[in-house]
């Protein structure tokens, strides 16, 4: 019998996989990637919890997620895009103009 | 249970001999209605008619030399056919094909010619499953490392997305008309009046759009053989570029059955109403795949009347044109229902 | 057997989630996330949230990691791996981190006292969603499409090339 305690530990498992793309890859892309699976991650957990206490009001949520993501993708690309074409690379560590 | 397995296996295997059989069919067609239409003969040869032009085809291509070029991505090369043709298949399981009341097979109700009645989300997993198959494109595009099969295969991705919106928008006004996503119920919604008949906006919206997400002309430009060497499949030789022609053939098939569910009343007939049992079976069967049929035979006409759009003017059609046509055609939808003529 | 169903569907999600993160071909990277979000769009789907796995496969493995494939098409992959290995700091406190959730999450949540299955809910979501949608939730629904219609002009905005 799949209980919620099977869908949270799935869900924190791809949460953590998610964290360490972002902080231990230098890549954009993968940092983006490591960005989409956490957003996941929180969907499994949300859906689950709806599932368990009968309400639709965390799939609501979930589809609101969904829609944001897809958002912050768009303009994560696009800001790749345009300093790809200023550095000729997606290394995040070289945008260290700003720094003190 | 097993007798549930038994039933879906047999649809299966019906929806599998019919993709199979419309295959070969329409590429016997395409040739000698291509003829026809150019005041030629086209293959009479092999078979009474050319009939087995089909096969004498297959047998080329499987005996053809299956050369891979050097550096491209294995893994990527051999996958990129095997999702086409997939994903162009797998879309059969949800269309009604024939109306099946009162049947007992095994001792269980079939439930119409359907493989998976009773999936809520029907239009839904169709729509997903078109957004998939945009993979196949990019992925043989990328996985053949040559510059015009990328440049192929990313226009062809780009016009395949462009278009799928337009084609999600006109479907939305069937859905509203119907208020229910599973297909079964749409087909069911139009024992009175095909739903082309008051959406016809949005059945020209989706008839366009079948065009250009089945990469047909005039919107083929991603594969055009005399603009960019053939596209995003030119290094792809024997079996794999047979999957990628099947693919084709079976993508045009879905849409074509797509459009006659949504808009052009499914296995109904106007007016007369089918009957349940084995008669009933065969006559929707067969009202259905006439229809579809048509369909088909349109996109054969369409190819071989219409010159190629440039790819520029495909995008803009594509946004500027159909969504807000699309767009109206939802707004009248939703003003016929709150009237109450729909 | 539903119990067989998740242990598989979960053991793919993480394994492709570990080489969608790990591997160092960007296109490897998306193609594993795409089976990853298959992997959760079954999930949705065993427990009830039918509308919301068809949304996931439409939304996510269809339309966002198509732009990601765009973007790394159209960079040249071989040239966006191209990096250097991270700094030893970043690495150690990295690892630590990822791994500190994991474990964290795996012992917190496997021994919840409560043990009520996650059935699935009564099938047909997508009618109950779009109620709840256009009526208690109907500002977020607004407030999201402006969102959206934000981050088209700021893309549009941000890859256009002075001329």
């Amino acid at each position: 019998m799949v209980t919620l305690a099977h869908y949270l530990v799935l869900s924190g498992v791809l949460f953590a996989i998610g964290a360490g793309g972002v902080l231990l890859r230098r890549n954009g892309i993968a940092t983006l990637l490591g960005i989409e699976l956490m957003l996941n991650a929180a969907n499994v957990a949300l859906v689950a919890f709806s599932a368990f206490h009968g309400n639709l009001e965390g799939q609501v949520f979930v589809f609101f997620v969904m829609a944001v993501a897809a958002a912050e993708v768009a303009v994560g690309l696009a800001l790749l895009v345009a300093i790809f074409r200023k550095l000729q690379s997606a290394d995040v560590d070289r945008l260290s103009a700003m720094r003190w | 249970m097993w007798a549930e397995i038994a039933i879906s296996g047999l649809k299966l295997a019906v929806i599998a001999g019919m993709l199979l059989t419309v295959v070969p069919v329409m590429t016997w067609v395409e040739r000698r209605g291509a003829a026809f239409i150019q005041d030629r003969l086209g293959p009479n040869r092999v078979g009474p008619w050319g009939l087995l032009q089909p096969v004498a085809d297959a047998v080329k291509l499987l005996f053809k030399e299956d050369v891979t070029p050097a550096h491209v991505s294995r893994g990527l090369y051999f996958l990129a056919p095997a999702v086409a043709v997939f994903v162009a298949a797998s879309t059969f399981i949800v269309i009604p094909f024939a109306k099946g009341e009162g049947i007992q097979v095994f001792g269980v109700p079939l439930r119409g010619l359907i493989v998976a009645p009773d999936l809520n989300i029907g239009v839904l997993y169709l729509l997903a499953l078109s957004s998939i198959s945009v993979y196949g494109i990019v992925l043989a595009g990328w996985a053949s490392n040559n510059k015009y099969s990328l440049l192929g295969g990313l226009r062809s991705s780009a016009q395949l997305i462009s278009y799928e919106l337009a084609m999600t928008l006109a479907v939305l006004g069937v859905l509203l008309a119907s208020g229910d996503l599973r297909l079964t119920t749409v087909v069911e919604h139009q024992a009175k009046l095909w739903n082309a008949v008051p959406q016809f906006l949005g059945f020209l919206v989706f008839l366009v759009a079948a065009f250009a997400e089945t990469n047909r002309l005039p919107f083929d430009l991603a594969e055009a053989e005399n603009e960019l060497v053939a596209g995003y499949h030119v290094e792809l030789s024997s079996m794999k570029f047979a999957a990628f022609m099947m693919s084709e053939y079976i993508n045009m098939t879905t849409v074509s059955a797509l459009a006659t569910t949504l808009y052009l009343g499914g296995w109904q007939l106007p007016g007369i109403a089918i009957p349940d049992g084995w008669l009933g079976l065969v006559l929707s069967f067969a009202v259905f795949m006439a229809k579809v049929g048509f369909l088909l035979w349109l996109f054969v006409w369409v190819r071989w009347t219409l010159p190629r759009f440039r790819y520029d003017q495909l995008m803009r059609l594509g946004w500027k044109g159909l969504i807000p046509l699309a767009l109206l055609n939802l707004l009248w939808v939703s003003v016929a229902l709150a009237q109450g003529w729909l | 057997m539903e119990l067989a169903i998740f242990y598989l569907v979960a053991a793919v999600a993480v394994l492709s989630a570990l080489v969608a993160v790990a591997h160092r071909n960007p296109v490897v990277n998306v193609l594993s996330l795409i089976v990853t979000f298959f992997c959760v769009a079954v999930t949705f789907a065993m427990q009830g949230a039918d509308f919301l796995a068809g949304a996931q496969v439409l939304i996510y493995a269809g339309a966002i990691l198509v732009l990601f494939l765009f973007v790394v098409m159209l960079l040249g992959a071989p040239v966006v791996s191209g990096e250097e290995t991270p700094r030893p700091i970043q690495k150690t406190l990295g690892a630590f981190l990822a791994a500190a959730v994991a474990a964290g999450a795996f012992f917190l949540f496997s021994s919840l006292r409560e043990t009520g299955s996650n059935l699935p809910a009564a099938g047909n979501t997508t009618r109950a969603l779009g109620r709840l949608l256009v009526g208690p939730h109907l500002f977020a629904f607004e407030l999201v499409s402006v969102v959206l219609l934000a981050a088209l002009v700021g893309a549009l905005v941000l890859v256009k090339r002075k001329h």
